[in-house]
């Protein structure tokens, strides 16, 4: 599995694109429709919309994030991951991206289902729980990680569903979604091109990124 | 109990009376052979809508900015008002540099149809008889009103509008504008508003009609006639109303259970607490600027406004294929048009996979917080109206 190389970068000065947005933006189709869930400021829809010519749309919780959103001339509506999808009818996207998300939301089961409802492919991707670090923060530290990756401490996180890479593959076998494609992404963002088996993967990568698709 | 002698007017109530037939601002005349046709069948005409503009017209003619007015609200968004010299309405909002720029946007402000700043209402002459229609005047829709502004901008040479926006009744224009005539309307901006006026408002709506239709001077609607004038009911009215447009929070603030200029209650019913000097002020200074049948009819055009059911009951069918940009605005303390209501509107944009903005503004201070210095509405109004322009090229 490699990823698509992401086109060369625009305009200087402004902001460099997250290395994860990139990614994404070398999944997503040219031209598509894209519904970004926990949009926040609205970075990755911009970057969809002017480098894909992507129809985005976006939910995000945080009004301030909304309103930065707007003044991007980007769609956005202030809503709840948990809630907020059931609104929207079937097929409505040909993409559903929940980016650094899942881990927020209280029933990601559920949130996925309806991603895999009203878009034709869902984009998930997370921090990984079972990343070595992680590993070693619980069995030498016997604390729960706090890094730049996950900087909340755990009585004030917002992310109450962690998981690690394995245990997403588990969730998309529960919900029947076929893997299209998946990432494992090291600590600069870069997906790990090594051709590892799964075990590997949960260590080394810092974050997951799956494209899924219903079955 | 038999009436009292009619009180004389003021010379605002005659200066607000006169601003009837001939308004301090722009008015659009429409001939015998231009009928405004209205839901309940008439087909009104001659008929005239009073109207005011900011800014100016761009060469491509897109550029303008169309404001709906609330229910007690006119033309004068921007400017003072000729009766009672306050600064216009949402002066805040609209102006240089403002969220709705007059220096980019050509912006226009009309007098609704069945108002009473210059615009046919009932307290306009009716050609056929020399007197005022009082409730000879056809019952009025929301649905009427955008039409008559669409004739209006039709006749402003201007085919597409770059934005409609308003609040609360003029939120209720605003979707009604973008379902009537989708193609004409590149952004949409409903603030405080909602898709149906509930049961709560209706009623809400009908303590104020009756209060009016309760007071002998009101006549049967004939009180301009009769030199008279309901300014008990029409008080009564307002004050009701008031109270809904606040929130329990913004009252205990501003007013609390302070006495008004003594420091014991009387044990009369005087204006003990400052609460009820103040709405009494509120009613009375309305009776001075607005006609009472004009009330009726404004009222009870929002009570009618109900936009799934003007399409077979899905709301969504009423945006469906849409191609306008939706910025959906509520705030937290209304409870006259919950954020409920506009988010029952957002659902409807997704589901007719319209493009859809919604935030809600945190305020305590409840429906009237459209009107209101609001730093995160203009900041959210900015953004929208911004990456809109960029959109459409301006």
């Amino acid at each position: 599995m490699t990823a698509h190389q992401p086109p060369p970068l625009g305009s200087a000065g402004a902001a460099a694109p997250r290395k994860d947005h990139l990614l994404l933006a070398g999944i997503v189709e040219p031209g598509s429709r894209v519904l970004d869930v926990g949009c926040g400021d609205g970075a990755l829809l911009a970057l969809l919309r002017d480098r894909n010519g992507v129809d985005g749309r976006g939910i995000e919780l945080e009004r301030d994030n909304v309103a930065s959103a707007l003044a991007r001339g980007l769609s956005v509506i202030q809503g709840d991951a948990d809630t907020d999808l059931f609104d929207y009818p079937d097929d409505a996207f040909d993409y559903v991206v929940l980016s650094q998300t899942i881990q927020a939301t209280r029933r990601p089961r559920a949130v996925l289902e309806e991603m895999l409802r009203i878009g034709r492919h869902a984009i998930v991707s997370f921090p990984n729980f079972g990343h070595w670090r992680v590993r070693v923060d619980l069995a030498v530290r016997g604390r729960m990680p706090v890094n730049e990756n996950m900087p909340f401490s755990w009585y004030d996180t917002p992310n109450i569903h962690f998981c690690t890479i394995r245990d997403f593959v588990g969730l998309v076998e529960v919900v029947g979604a076929r893997m299209e494609r998946a990432w494992a992404l090291d600590g600069q963002g870069e997906p790990v091109r090594l051709p590892l088996p799964w075990w590997a993967w949960n260590l080394l990568g810092e974050q997951g990124v799956f494209l899924l698709r219903r079955s | 109990m038999t009436a009292a002698a009619p009180i004389p007017d003021s010379a605002l109530a005659r200066e607000a009376r006169s601003q009837a037939d001939e308004p301090q601002s722009l008015v659009m005349r429409f001939a015998r052979d231009e009928p405004l046709m209205m839901d309940c069948g008439a087909a009104l005409a001659p008929w005239q809508l009073a109207y005011q503009t900011y800014g100016t017209l761009n060469e491509a003619r897109s550029n303008a900015v169309l404001i709906c007015h609330a229910l007690t609200g006119d033309q004068h968004a921007a400017n003072a008002h000729p009766v009672t010299g306050k600064p216009g309405w949402w002066s805040s909002f609209v102006g240089p540099g403002r969220p709705i720029d007059t220096d980019r946007f050509f912006v226009i402000c009309a007098n609704v149809i069945g108002g009473c700043m210059g615009s046919t209402g009932p307290a306009s002459t009716d050609p056929e008889t020399g007197r005022p229609y009082g409730l000879d005047f056809p019952l009025v829709t929301i649905r009427d009103m955008v039409r008559a502004q669409a004739m209006l901008v039709t006749k402003l040479g201007i085919d597409s509008l770059f934005c409609v926006a308003g609040g609360s009744m003029g939120g209720m224009q605003v979707l009604e504008w973008a379902a009537l005539y989708p193609h004409r309307v590149f952004a949409a901006m409903p603030i405080a508003a909602s898709a149906r006026h509930s049961a709560q408002n209706i009623a809400f709506h009908e303590v104020g009609r009756q209060a009016v239709m309760a007071d002998p001077d009101w006549r049967n609607g004939r009180y301009l006639e009769e030199d008279a004038r309901p300014r008990k009911g029409l008080a009564v009215a307002r004050m009701g109303a008031h109270v809904t447009y606040l929130s329990e929070s913004a009252l205990h603030r501003k007013f609390g259970r302070r006495l008004q200029e003594r420091t014991a209650p009387t044990f009369s019913f005087d204006a003990d607490f400052q609460i009820e000097s103040y709405l009494r002020h509120q009613g009375i200074t309305f009776v001075e600027r607005f006609d009472a049948n004009s009330y009726l009819y404004v009222t009870r055009a929002m009570d009618y406004f109900d936009l799934a059911d003007e399409h077979g009951g899905k709301l969504a069918d009423a945006f469906r294929g849409s191609p306008t940009r939706f910025f959906v605005m509520s705030f937290t303390s209304d409870w006259l048009f919950p954020t409920e209501e506009s988010r029952a509107v957002v659902r409807a944009l997704n589901a007719a996979g319209a493009s859809v903005s919604f935030v809600e503004i945190e305020s305590d201070k409840g429906h009237d917080a459209f009107l209101l210095d609001e730093p995160d509405m203009f900041a959210a109004a900015r953004g929208f109206i911004d990456g809109a322009a960029a959109a459409r090229g301006l």
